[in-house]
């Protein structure tokens, strides 16, 4: 069956089973791997993507929900991967083994799209769903603020 | 060195990737280079400068410089390739990093024990000083000069008078005619000369990783490949009895499915055995498994069960065991102390769960075998890969990736082992695909332990006596017979502990396995470091002494403590001689010092704060942490700052330190406020995060402050020695802030976190 989403503002067809997750239609059927498996069962925000705009977890959102809408991948996050999220990402050397890097910045680009100048409580909140065995937490709350241009303390 | 210019045509390899050309994420592959390309005659259809395999200099001028060790977040490809272009005088803007394959040509590769800069930076020096004396000795032909009236450096060769210059790539074919020096003949830059080791490096590959280009295990796509998901017995060693695929083999897209055959003990790395469904994508394969029928037969382990062995570990240290350390007389000292005073530690078994869960790639064709890993251990891979397939060696290939998260569960090549027979027996390539499901019930877990520590007291307070009883299933029984700890295993944290105490006696107890164990991320240190910490705490307290004194008092001057002070006969001492890494006192007592001094730890109480200490020698660096605790408006344990000191000798990329030690706090903090792996009727009780539960960011303290030792000796651990101190720092201050003792990790099983 014939799945009709646009991806990166792409339009695609794909010939997937309407129930197979967005995060496997997007990595093994479009080879967009930016987009990583962690547990699916959106308990660790690895697969963050961005459907219409707002944050969601790909590992548990059949392709079905994206029919007729707009997925936004870590590959469509900016043109050459200079949204101020990445660049502040680098220049603050925020991730470790990288893996839940792009998760984590996805969900972030969903919040500053909203809240321009978040608050500690609105980054922690807003990023409690994506988690980081490596420990980069205290680097991405900073890197967020750098890249809402707001000064560190 | 052509084989590593070859990931041009292996890239036509590999379909659906979105590689850049920019060498970042490129630069993971490298090809393969299991020739040994020690001489420069050997670069003949790659022109160039190849004085080793970790140096190529192309006549272009551009250098490639090989990683030989595993990225799996400690930043190596951003430390250990700018040490060597450091050292030729090469500009890190014209070098690219490749990815070793596993080969023994490289030596050691095996990222593991905190070693990728210790014991090997002089080495990894003179791989780059032989390319630049080569540099050199064809410029000084060129406008015969000595060499010592040239210098290399900015990518060039220089006339000391500074009056005339050449670049690297105008001297490549001169001096890749001239001999290759013998590595004793090579003499290394001083210090002073380096320009970057030491300073705060760039991250190499944060575009490749911000950007989702940084290529995992899992984004790796060859023709015709299908995926696995692997139905594992729920107990070590158990079997499959019977199986239905009917239903699995009807969900569309399941292509195979394949029974594997069960291991022997012991385990070592092989594969669980099990029920394999193939298919053509992840998500038709975990269907497939999920639509199995299958009887398993458990084994004797099915009889495993945390809340029953808890109290056989808890029977085990009440008896004396094997004596590992021993000085002056502890009974008669024990007899005769004015106070004895005993508590009983317990720390249950932990899970790696690095966010990348094991995968990997495998293809097995005329005669070759080539896999794509994220692997700790490329060799061990390699061994493995190369026995399960049934070739020699040379006919496999083991490409490494990114790792999304190693902590030691990478080092295991089980999962390598499973993807090589699979892709063998389906004749076609195949990716295996583990769960977080999987990952979390089929890890090699961290060791439970259970731990006995007793001090005598005279009659002025003074500890005279110190007894440290510890039992924990060994790392061994993951490999052969051994059903306590050797005194071996003991070097991590327990022998290796000055004291200033005259009677001291430490045994191992018996703790049989029924889980596969295996090293998580700083190993044994974790409880021991939390017992010693937090016994030395509660010492302090019922003495009415300052926890940071008495840490002081108990450890002694600041001295080099021998093998006869310590009570032991031989200290394994993480592969280091004693003379070069001694067990010095005065290191840990100067992080402890320098740790309280940036806390505030004097003005605690004036300043209303909870603070827990806690300091640990492991890998051969010296670490002390403060945390701060308050309790949240819902009454939860929070850790709110945290400070570290760290002092691990010469410091190659201070940068990638802080990252290390901040994700060091993190990770400390997983395993003191929630980590638990628990087992019943031998099965793992948890599953996911949902109920093995990590550090997440709301968690995370609001400030990691880390200080960074001056110093000039010999480089220790960095990856590892940070984790040790956490837990009991964080329980210390817990018992500051609340009067509650915690002895048995997690906290959660005591306090609201």
């Amino acid at each position: 069956m014939t799945v009709r989403v646009r991806i990166n503002g792409e339009e695609k067809e794909l010939d997937v089973d309407p129930e197979m997750p967005l995060l496997w239609a997007v990595r093994d059927v479009l080879g967009l791997t930016g987009t990583k498996y962690g547990c699916g069962q959106a308990l660790c925000g690895s697969c963050t993507v961005h459907l219409d705009g707002q944050p969601v977890r790909a590992c548990v959102t059949p392709i079905r929900r994206a029919e007729g809408h707009s997925v936004t991948t870590i590959e469509g996050l900016s043109p050459d991967g200079n949204h101020p999220l990445q660049k502040a990402w680098v220049e603050l050397g925020v991730p470790q083994c990288g893996f839940c890097q792009t998760g984590q910045i996805m969900c972030a680009a969903a919040l500053l799209a909203k809240k321009p100048r978040p608050s500690d409580k609105e980054i922690d909140q807003s990023l409690a769903g994506n988690l980081c065995r490596c420990g980069t937490y205290t680097r991405i709350r900073s890197a967020v603020k750098k890249a809402a241009g707001m000064s560190e303390e | 060195m052509t084989k590593l210019l070859t990931l041009i045509s292996r890239r036509s390899f590999l379909e659906g990737l979105n590689l850049s050309v920019g060498g970042l994420a490129l630069g993971v592959f490298s090809g393969g280079l299991a020739a040994a390309a020690s001489d420069a005659s050997t670069a003949k259809g790659a022109p160039g400068l190849n004085p080793n395999v970790f140096v190529h200099v192309a006549p272009d001028g551009a250098v490639t410089i090989v990683c030989a060790r595993s990225e799996m977040g400690q930043g190596v490809r951003s430390s250990l390739p700018v040490l060597v272009a450091d050292e030729m005088g090469a500009d890190m803007a014209r070098v690219t990093v490749a990815q070793a394959d596993g080969d023994k040509v490289y030596g050691d590769q095996n990222t593991d024990g905190s070693s990728s800069v210790r014991g090997v930076y002089d080495d990894i020096r003179r791989m780059g000083a032989t390319a630049r004396v080569m540099l050199v000795a064809a410029a000084a032909r060129r406008w015969k000069v000595k060499p010592e009236a040239c210098e290399a450096r900015d990518h060039a060769v220089f006339l000391r008078d500074g009056k005339r210059s050449l670049g690297f790539g105008e001297l490549v074919a001169d001096a890749s005619r001239l001999p290759i020096p013998k590595a004793k003949d090579v003499k290394l830059r001083p210090k002073s000369e380096l320009r970057m080791a030491g300073r705060p490096m760039p991250l190499l590959d944060g575009p490749a990783y911000v950007t989702g280009t940084a290529v995992f295990g899992a984004d790796i796509r060859l023709p015709g490949m299908l995926i696995a998901v692997v139905a594992r017995p729920p107990v070590v060693g158990g079997k499959v009895i019977r199986f239905d695929a009917t239903r699995a083999l009807a969900v569309p897209g399941v292509k195979k499915v394949l029974e594997l055959p069960a291991p022997k003990p012991p385990y070592t790395f092989q594969f669980w055995g099990g029920v394999a469904v193939l298919a053509e994508n992840t998500w038709a394969a975990m269907r497939g498994r999920d639509a199995l029928d299958i009887t398993w037969e458990d084994g004797p382990n099915a009889s495993y069960d945390s809340t029953t062995y808890r109290e056989q570990l808890t029977a085990s240290i009440r008896e004396p065991g094997t004596v590992a350390r021993n000085v002056g007389d502890i009974d008669e000292a024990l007899a005769s102390a004015a106070r004895v005073i005993q508590a009983e530690y317990h720390v249950p078994h932990q899970s790696h769960v690095p966010m990348e869960p094991p995968v990997a790639l495998a293809r097995v064709e005329n005669g070759t075998c080539e896999v794509w890993a994220p692997t700790q251990h490329p060799q061990a891979a390699r061994g493995v890969a190369a026995a399960t397939a049934e070739l020699p060696e040379e006919k496999v290939q083991v490409h490494v990736t990114f790792l999304g998260g190693g902590f030691g569960r990478k080092s295991k090549a089980d999962f390598i082992a499973e993807v090589v027979w699979l892709a063998k027996e389906a004749g076609v390539p195949v990716r295996v695909q583990w769960t977080r499901e999987d990952d979390v019930r089929h890890d090699y877990y961290h060791s439970v332990s259970a731990q006995q520590l007793t001090a005598g007291l005279d009659a002025s307070g003074k500890v005279i006596a110190w007894r440290h009883r510890t039992a924990f299933p060994p790392i061994a029984s993951t490999f052969g017979q051994a059903t306590r700890p050797s005194p071996a295993d003991l070097q991590q944290g327990v022998l290796d502990l000055a004291l200033s105490v005259p009677n001291v006696r430490a045994e191992t107890c018996e703790a049989p396995p029924h889980v596969r164990i295996g090293w998580l991320r700083s190993v044994y240190n974790i409880f021991h470091a939390f017992s010693v910490n937090a016994f030395v705490d509660e010492l302090a307290h019922l003495r009415g002494t300052d926890s940071r004194d008495m840490l002081l008092e108990v450890l002694g001057p600041p001295r080099k403590a021998s093998l006869q002070e310590l009570g032991i006969t031989a200290l394994r001492n993480y592969g280091a001689s004693v003379e070069d890494h001694p067990v010095d006192a005065g290191r840990l007592r100067g992080v402890i010092e320098r740790v309280t001094a940036m806390s505030g730890w004097d003005a605690r109480k004036a300043n209303g704060r909870a603070l827990g200490l806690a300091a640990h020698r492991s890998f051969l660096s010296y670490v002390a942490v403060v945390a701060s605790v308050v309790k949240d408006d819902q009454g939860r344990i929070r850790v709110d700052e945290a400070w570290v000191s760290v002092d691990a000798g010469t410091i190659l990329n201070p940068e990638r330190v802080r990252s290390q030690m901040e994700g060091s706090i993190i990770f400390g903090m997983s395993i003191a406020l929630h980590g638990a792996v628990t087992m019943k009727g031998g099965v793992t009780e948890q599953s996911n995060f949902r109920d093995l539960k990590l550090v997440r960011i709301g968690e995370a303290p609001r400030k990691i402050h880390v200080d960074i030792v001056p110093s000039e000796l010999p480089s220790g651990g960095i990856g590892e020695p940070g984790v040790p101190p956490v837990a009991p720092a964080i329980i210390n201050a817990i018992f500051a802030l609340t009067g509650t003792r915690i002895r048995e990790l997690p906290v959660s099983r005591t306090l609201s976190v």
